[in-house]
């Protein structure tokens, strides 16, 4: 099962709502994933030579002040610290090893929670959030434990996260292969395993598109997959298509969904031109560079 | 009480879907009904066995007319996976395309789609009639059993895998056929079938267009060759 939406803004009366109409998506789906929640969103870059991160904590009395200027959203904090990623991050597990590094980039915001998807869109305040473009995911696990590490979005790259629905079986030997090129993983998750493979093929210098055609080649399971970058979101449906996946268009926004009943919800869904995506095939979008 | 010549008009953003469904399973239910805000909803107008009319005017979920006797269900919109799945009787219209495993399972009536039909479109079919404007997926009538299929457009990979019977008929490119479908010759029975379900359909093309596929039977006994 699982469900999965993803939303790309195409007016600024959308990218003001994003969190909002997000939020709403989510909640149709809630029922194809009630374990877990999850979203990304892309929102205002972070200052010139700065880190922006998504971290995680399991404490609640969490002290987020010790780890710099924090934007606290339930269990989670936004984080931006002076300095490149690699730094960035490997000042964070010295000094607080406690703490799970959920994204790190320039614009990514990832929150994500064990629980039902509802509560979840309540609890982060997600309805405020502004964004160009954002995914979600509600889990119906089947690869990995119900933890709030093995809910999506999963990022292992800057700015690059990925939304699953389906499951791998090649993971493992994948996720050793990938280790081997230098790619760390947190979890024992098949997803993880996908963004990680996204990472290694974008920094062997494919684009977004190339790196997922390559997923055609080298994965093996089942997936509709939602990818997100710092300026584009994606699609791809594996060969066999098992996987549902729905698309759709208007002059505001391009959205997916694992069903149409999440895009419903959106402004102008009747209007809209709504399709089913072929299988293997990749679709995209970029944001226009300002 | 209904009136006769009256449209029963339902709006899915005010009446639940159960309600829905509960009136259409009445006995001697309203001849003619109408159904706002389907809004992608699963199961709209599934387990019909009246001789009614039901228009459905927007995008529909999963299982729509789902094991349809009599009745015309007609979707102004798009239609999800395994529309009209188990098809008894009855005739389903979408103006929209189909997702997945339309008419799968189907065992009579006809459906028709405007737009295209995804993958494994009839799959299974046992005596569904399909006719589909547009394009169909991979494995479509994989393991098919008795029926027509009509494509208009073309047909993706492995069209009528393991087919044990039904006919075939695509106007456009196979991108290739399942195991043991092979073409055969279209003779006198099959223009007039195709000219009937063309006709019925409203669809504007001529039976001489169309190329049939079949069984080659050759899967109906165990081949000792076969054995691994």
């Amino acid at each position: 099962m699982c469900g999965i939406v993803g939303l790309f803004a195409k007016s600024p009366d959308v990218e003001l709502r994003l969190g909002a109409l997000l939020g709403e998506m989510l909640g149709q789906l809630a029922d194809r994933g009630p374990d877990s929640a999850g979203i990304a969103l892309y929102r205002e870059p972070a200052a010139l030579g700065s880190t922006k991160l998504s971290l995680f904590s399991a404490d609640p009395d969490e002290n987020w002040a010790a780890v710099g200027n924090a934007t606290v959203h339930a269990s989670h904090a936004i984080v931006e610290i002076e300095g490149s990623a690699d730094a960035v991050v490997a000042r964070i597990r010295a000094e607080h090893p406690h703490l799970r590094v959920m994204s790190a980039g320039d614009r990514i915001e990832i929150y994500k929670e064990a629980g039902d998807p509802r509560a979840f869109v309540e609890r982060f305040g997600l309805r405020t959030m502004a964004g160009s473009h954002g995914l979600g995911h509600t889990r119906m696990a089947t690869e990995s434990r119900v933890t709030t590490e093995g809910a999506h979005p999963f990022s292992t790259g800057l700015d690059l996260c990925l939304v699953h629905n389906g499951s791998l079986s090649n993971h493992n030997r994948l996720r050793r292969a990938l280790q081997r090129e230098g790619i760390a993983f947190q979890t024992e998750n098949d997803t993880e395993v996908a963004a990680g493979f996204l990472e290694w093929r974008l920094r062997e210098g494919d684009a977004l598109p190339e790196a997922l055609e390559r997923c055609l080649v080298e994965l093996d399971g089942f997936y509709t997959f939602a990818v997100g970058t710092a300026d584009g979101f994606a699609v791809l449906r594996d060969p066999i298509a098992c996987k549902p996946a729905v698309m759709a268009e208007n002059d505001d926004w391009v959205a997916m969904a694992s069903e149409y009943r999440a895009i419903a919800v959106l402004p102008g869904a009747d209007a809209a031109e709504v399709w089913e995506p072929e299988p293997a095939r990749v679709y995209s979008w970029e944001r226009a560079k300002v | 009480m209904a009136v006769a010549g009256a449209i029963e008009a339902v709006d899915l953003a005010e009446t639940t879907l159960r309600d829905l469904n509960r009136r259409l399973h009445e006995p001697d239910p309203a001849p003619r009904w109408r159904v706002a805000h389907p809004s992608g909803a699963h199961s709209v107008a599934v387990g019909i066995d009246a001789d009614i009319e039901v228009d459905v005017d927007g995008h529909v979920g999963y299982y729509c007319a789902g094991m349809n006797k009599r009745a015309t269900v007609r979707v102004h919109g798009n239609a999800g996976v395994g529309l009209a799945e188990n098809i008894m009787s009855g005739t389903v219209v979408v103006d929209g395309y189909a997702g997945q495993s339309c008419a799968a399972s189907g065992r009579g009536g006809l459906v028709v789609v405007r737009g295209d039909a995804s993958a494994r479109c009839g799959i299974s079919m046992k005596g569904v009639r399909i006719v589909v404007e547009g394009s169909v997926g991979h494995m479509s009538a994989f393991m098919a059993q008795k029926g027509a299929l009509v494509v208009c457009g073309d047909a993706g990979d492995a069209l009528g895998d393991s087919i044990y019977e039904a006919r075939l008929y695509v106007r456009g490119s196979v991108a290739s056929l399942g195991a043991d479908c092979v073409e055969k010759d279209v003779r006198a029975e099959h223009e007039a079938e195709l000219a009937e379900l063309l006709g019925r359909a409203g669809v504007d093309a001529e039976p001489a267009e169309f190329v049939r596929y079949g069984s080659a039977r050759r899967l109906y006994n165990f081949d000792v060759d076969d054995a691994a």
